[in-house]
């Protein structure tokens, strides 16, 4: 069977270069499109300055873009400031109206895809469902670490979904819940920073072993003494899961995309730390059809020592895409 | 997680006229990977030449004008965009003297999504231009 499994980029991933003024959005969609990556990502309140206020012109200069480069918009990553007064919380009115606000921009911009943040309650999603299916929006939670697909509190999205009969509500898996090693960014920011070679391998090998966070964390900061760059680094565990890649073709009908978090490649195009092998197999096998989103999310562990290559580490995660691709085309 | 870059190079100035400088400024941007409505900027942090400067003596501005710390905890309409500089600036009667100084800002933010405060840090020498 061949997999329809497509290739895109998000705009996150180039975070460092845009902050600096390095990269426009035209460069990076020049760049996605030059690697053959032909799914757009965005986060309209990085991404558009003016937001939430854009006019039809604007509307315009994203499409015209798409058009130009031969890419399409995939996904609209959304937030919400249920926090924007000091006093109080947004009602449950305010933060569906806030959401809506969120679908019909994003409908505006012919994107059929948002994520939504873990954060935001089910029952809220809930009452956005009749707004999701008239726009054609599908609203994705982000299981995002240390949560995991089969999470209670992922878990009640489904079944939000379920009891509505949508498929307009559903999740939107984030990679960074497959870490099956260690990623090497953490460990040498944390080495940078004072942390003990010898604290630093009890740390990773506890992690290869799957060790729950709490023993890893009370042996370092108790047991050990450790220091505070040591502390820091077995406290990572606790967002640092290897959830089973094999539960995910189960929920396959519940999502259409996928942020490929990434903390760095290596030089031959594999990826250290997160099991992209096991999960596009599995993703190819269920026949699977979105798009593998590209994340980028190293330059904040590297960034005190070195210069920031966004396109270059993208560059070889989407050549690691295309290898596992055609592994999941070739299987039976 | 761009800490290292909130204050902008080169961009420490005094502020008023030449002879009796009424304090300074500099331009920092926000250390989010996204933008954020002034409402969530909970304070901003100033010390100088290690002195803490008084909430009360300094405004922000984006663009559209300077506002009190106080004044944008219901600037709902107004965001500071991502990447994007603002003004600081500080009353400080006389303002700096000539040379270089030491300027630390610690931004502390209130995601909603977060259940702490997001706090970024950083600390800079800067010479007046």
């Amino acid at each position: 069977m061949k997999s329809q499994i497509k290739r895109g980029v998000s705009l996150y991933s180039f975070q460092e270069e845009m902050f600096l003024g390095q990269m426009s959005i035209e460069d990076c969609v020049a760049f996605a499109a030059s690697i053959g990556a032909r799914g757009i990502e965005i986060l309209p309140e990085q991404n558009m300055p003016t937001f939430p206020n854009i006019d039809e012109a604007q509307i315009d200069w994203w499409k015209g873009l798409m058009a130009k480069y031969g890419t399409e918009l995939t996904c609209y990553d959304m937030f919400l400031d249920s926090k924007i007064r000091k006093d109080r919380l947004m009602t449950d009115e305010e933060q569906v109206n806030s959401i809506v606000r969120d679908l019909r921009l994003c409908n505006r911009l012919g994107i059929r895809n948002m994520r939504i943040l873990v954060f935001v309650r089910p029952e809220i999603l809930g009452q956005c469902v009749p707004f999701a299916e008239e726009l054609d929006v599908h609203m994705g939670v982000e299981v995002h670490a240390p949560w995991h697909i089969e999470h209670a509190w992922i878990l009640r999205t489904i079944e939000e979904a379920d009891r509505r009969g949508t498929r307009h509500l559903g999740i939107l898996p984030d990679m960074g819940i497959f870490m099956k090693h260690y990623p090497p960014v953490y460990r040498a920011r944390f080495e940078r920073q004072g942390a003990r070679p010898e604290v630093a391998q009890f740390i990773v090998d506890q992690h290869e072993q799957k060790v729950m966070a709490e023993y890893t964390i009370y042996e370092v900061a108790v047991k050990m003494q450790g220091n505070k760059a040591e502390i820091a680094m077995a406290e990572t565990l606790r967002h640092s899961p290897y959830s089973n890649p094999k539960r995910i073709r189960e929920y396959i009908p519940y999502f259409r995309h996928i942020q490929a978090k990434f903390y760095e490649m290596n030089a031959d195009c594999t990826d250290p730390s997160i099991a992209y092998d096991e999960v596009v197999r599995e993703l190819a096998a269920g026949g699977w059809d979105g798009y593998l989103s590209s994340e980028y999310e190293g330059n904040r562990w590297i960034q005190d020592v070195y210069e920031v290559d966004s396109r270059e580490q993208v560059r070889r995660q989407h050549k690691m895409f295309e290898r596992l691709i055609a592994a999941g085309q070739a299987a039976p | 997680m761009f800490d290292k870059y909130l204050i902008v190079d080169k961009s420490l100035r005094n502020t008023g006229p030449t002879n009796a400088p009424a304090g300074f400024a500099f331009e920092a941007k926000l250390g989010y990977y996204r933008g954020l409505g002034l409402s969530m900027i909970e304070d901003l942090a100033i010390s100088i030449d290690g002195e803490p400067v008084a909430r009360s003596a300094i405004r922000f501005d984006e663009g559209p004008g300077a506002i009190t710390l106080d004044q944008m905890e219901t600037a709902f309409d107004r965001r500071w965009a991502f990447g994007a500089p603002a003004v600081i600036s500080v009353e400080h009667p006389g303002g700096l003297t000539p040379g270089w100084h030491s300027l630390s800002l610690t931004e502390r933010l209130r995601v909603s999504y977060l259940p702490f405060p997001a706090l970024n840090s950083t600390s800079k020498s800067l010479e007046i231009i």
